[in-house]
């Protein structure tokens, strides 16, 4: 099937397009780009197909007004839990995916804390068979960066690369053995693929559920203290600069990590960064009254820390913004704040969240649709993220002005876990086409 | 508000309201007969998930003085051993139709989520190191006996304050009240409470100085190899009470401590048995103020 995006706001930070144009699209692949201001030289050209190409006159074509509305390429999470295996009564790669499309998401990276581990290549295979079978959206696992995640073994990088995985990390965990992390960072240059670090001293953060200050004194929570992950973020830095490997920094959730990573960028060590719509829209208030939905990893922080995340995405130390999507089931979380899982269900508000970040006038419309489509795709080195001619038709068709209510029981996920519950959000996808399928 | 989860969700009306009741309770249990049929009817559970002694049965002994139907339920004998979720053990025990519910436990919070979740009143007897909420109570009932008010009072409370619900609880109380609390102990068992009106000394001879109320709180033997101190031979040295350290409040101070207590680790027993300690009267006060408590809540239920 064709399509046919017509007067839309596109904006492209793969090719620096951000004007009103019209997406064309044949099957599953984006065709071209016009720009309104190009459109009567287009109208001159003597290939036909393009001549006419508004008039409707392709067959088959769907013609979708995009008058008002914002066109960009799909977005790419590059952090992410869909669960299967082993945790299907959380999630499954086939609602993961639906809850993604929702938000505006086609491509997914899904990380390797599943049961078994995602770390060989058997693993991998099935997570790749099951997202052609099942999944609506592209699925790109990423793989263990230890053998079980335990901190002991490299698992094996090629074999998992050779069945589709497009990074390492043992997320959820962190890699406690200074030397296994120099290795991978070493080993992993063989392929060029980066290590995504979970940055976490664990003996700092111990027995904590929550950020520590104030607050967790207040609430009789044992807190986490900011330098336990400011004080690996430091020592992953360090080591990425010994060895010359690629490091990505996950839920970076500190001021103190976001200086170290600027000093080290400053320095042009080979790191880069991300963060997740709950580190700058909203502080640890939220798990006041023991509000298990706000129980994440790391924590969430203070207003300080809320400044310093968005400062380091207008300046570019913060490269990325994903989800950390952690889905988890109800009867979970409705338990001992100390015994609830921690984590975010993600996918259905992450853009939305991160369209205040333009209102507020931290970020332009580009450099947050960059955060959130090219960048990712460049450090994972994938083809997604782009409108370019000849790449996958993925495209969100974005409403920046239309309101809703965040209701966890309408969520496409199973994992209704999310601390947003009842807020009125402003701006939200309203297409999302994967490789030219439109889901509206 | 049909619960008592913490003195934080108190005002201080709340506070005065339970004290004064707290002292009609204290005149019956002076009495030969001291039990009262005011409850007469209703039933309470005290749902224990961590071991107690004294405060169980403080609570427990409140509860007969008032006529309740009293049901006991501990984690050895309960089917929390058997892998139930509390969720269900207190959907469960709801469904009896009881109308207190008195809850300890190890995990700070529970008592909010199991008030969220049942129309029962629920009192918080202690929740990890939150609060605990009836024992404040009851040592700002003992100060006020003692002292007339609390406000303009100097107040130490010594020792573990970071993992003491004790602490807590009566850190709020007192700065709600207007009392100059001062926390004395080694900077690892103190915690950010500077959003209180409280000072923070790690110099126990200068945090005693001129103080009207010493309240010291137990320190925890598993403590000791976990880095908070390193042992209670340096710990007593630093942060014990004898009656050397006595002489540094004032002369007519009063010493106070929740139990139980490790004599000769942060107390020495002639502090503990001096003319100064009001240990004991903690303690029939605590029957008071429970009292107090169930009554006030059951009033607000009907």
């Amino acid at each position: 099937m064709n399509i046919l995006i017509k007067n839309g706001h596109i904006i492209d930070p793969s090719q620096k397009i951000d004007g009103l144009g019209d997406v064309l699209i044949e099957d599953g692949k984006i065709v071209k780009i016009v720009r309104q201001s190009d459109r009567a030289t287009v109208n001159k050209e003597k290939d036909n197909s393009l001549k006419n190409y508004r008039t409707a006159a392709l067959p088959h074509c769907r013609t979708i007004d995009a008058t008002g509305l914002y066109v960009l390429p799909g977005l790419v999470d590059m952090h992410t839990h869909l669960r299967e295996p082993g945790f299907e009564y959380k999630e499954t790669i086939k609602t993961g995916t639906m809850a993604a499309v929702r938000g505006g998401i086609t491509s997914v990276c899904c990380m390797p804390n599943t049961n078994p581990v995602n770390d060989n290549a058997v693993v991998t295979g099935f997570i790749v068979k099951k997202a052609l079978e099942e999944g609506v959206c592209s699925v790109y696992p990423i793989g263990a960066i230890t053998k079980g995640q335990k901190g002991g073994e490299l698992a094996e990088f090629g074999m998992m690369i050779g069945a589709g995985c497009i990074a390492f990390s043992d997320d959820g965990w962190p890699v406690i053995n200074s030397l296994i992390m120099r290795r991978a960072l070493e080993y992993s240059k063989t392929f060029n693929v980066p290590i995504i670090s979970h940055c976490e001293d664990i003996s700092l953060a111990e027995g904590g559920s929550m950020n520590e200050g104030r607050l967790s004194a207040q609430m009789g929570l044992k807190g986490i203290p900011s330098a336990s992950e400011d004080v690996m973020v430091a020592r992953d830095v360090i080591l990425a600069e010994h060895t010359g490997g690629r490091l990505h920094i996950a839920h970076v959730s500190t001021e103190g990590s976001v200086r170290v990573i600027r000093q080290a960028k400053e320095r042009g060590v080979n790191v880069t960064a991300e963060t997740c719509p709950h580190y700058f829209a909203i502080t640890e208030d939220a798990v006041r009254d023991y509000n298990t939905n706000a129980k994440v990893n790391p924590p969430l922080r203070i207003q300080r820390d809320v400044e310093a995340i968005k400062e380091g995405l207008r300046d570019g130390t913060i490269d990325v913004i994903t989800t950390d999507h952690a889905p988890h089931h109800r009867d979970e979380k409705l338990q001992e704040f100390d015994n609830a899982p921690s984590g975010i269900s993600g996918f259905e508000t992450a853009l939305s969240l991160s369209l205040q970040l333009v209102r507020d006038g931290t970020l332009t419309m580009p450099q947050l649709v960059e955060k959130m489509t090219i960048n990712p795709s460049k450090i994972l080195g994938l083809n997604t993220g782009t409108l370019k001619a000849g790449s996958d038709a993925d495209v969100v068709i974005v409403d920046i002005n239309k309101d809703f209510k965040v209701e966890s029981e309408r969520f496409l996920s199973k994992g209704k876990n999310t601390p947003f519950e009842g807020w009125n959000l402003k701006g939200m996808p309203v297409i999302t086409i994967c490789k030219g399928k439109i889901f509206d | 508000m049909k619960d008592l989860v913490g003195i934080k969700e108190l005002s201080k009306d709340d506070i005065e309201l339970i004290l004064n009741t707290a002292s009609s309770f204290r005149d019956v249990l002076k009495r030969d007969i001291k039990k009262v049929p005011a409850l007469r009817g209703k039933t309470v559970v005290n749902l224990f998930f961590e071991p107690s002694t004294r405060t169980k049965t403080s609570f427990e002994l409140a509860e007969k003085r008032l006529s309740t139907d009293v049901l006991n339920f501990s984690v050895p004998t309960s089917s929390v051993v058997k892998g139930e979720s509390l969720f269900d053990t207190v959907k469960t025990i709801e469904a009896y139709g009881v109308d207190f519910i008195v809850i300890r436990h190890s995990s700070s919070g529970v008592p909010h989520f199991i008030a969220k979740n049942v129309d029962a009143s629920v009192i918080n007897a202690g929740d990890g190191i939150n609060e605990h909420p009836t024992q404040a109570l009851l040592d700002a009932f003992s100060i006020v006996e003692k002292k007339g008010s609390l406000s303009g009072l100097k107040i130490a409370i010594v020792g573990d304050i970071l993992h003491s619900r004790v602490a807590k609880s009566n850190i709020y109380l007192f700065s709600k009240f207007g009392a100059n609390v001062r926390l004395i102990g080694p900077p690892t068992l103190i915690p950010d409470m500077s959003d209180y009106n409280v000072e923070v000394f790690y110099d126990m001879d200068k945090g005693l100085k001129d103080v009207d109320v010493i309240m010291m709180l137990r320190i925890q033997m598993e403590r000791q190899g976990k880095g908070f101190f390193p042992s209670t031979l340096e710990y007593f040295k630093n942060w014990g009470l004898d009656m050397k350290r006595l002489k540094f409040a004032k002369k007519d101070a009063i010493v106070m401590h929740p139990g139980p207590m490790n004599r000769g680790i942060e107390i020495s027993s002639d502090v503990a048995d001096s003319g100064q300690s009001i240990i004991l009267e903690q303690v029939t006060n605590g029957l008071a103020v429970r009292m107090a408590v169930m009554y006030l809540l059951a009033g607000v239920r009907e």
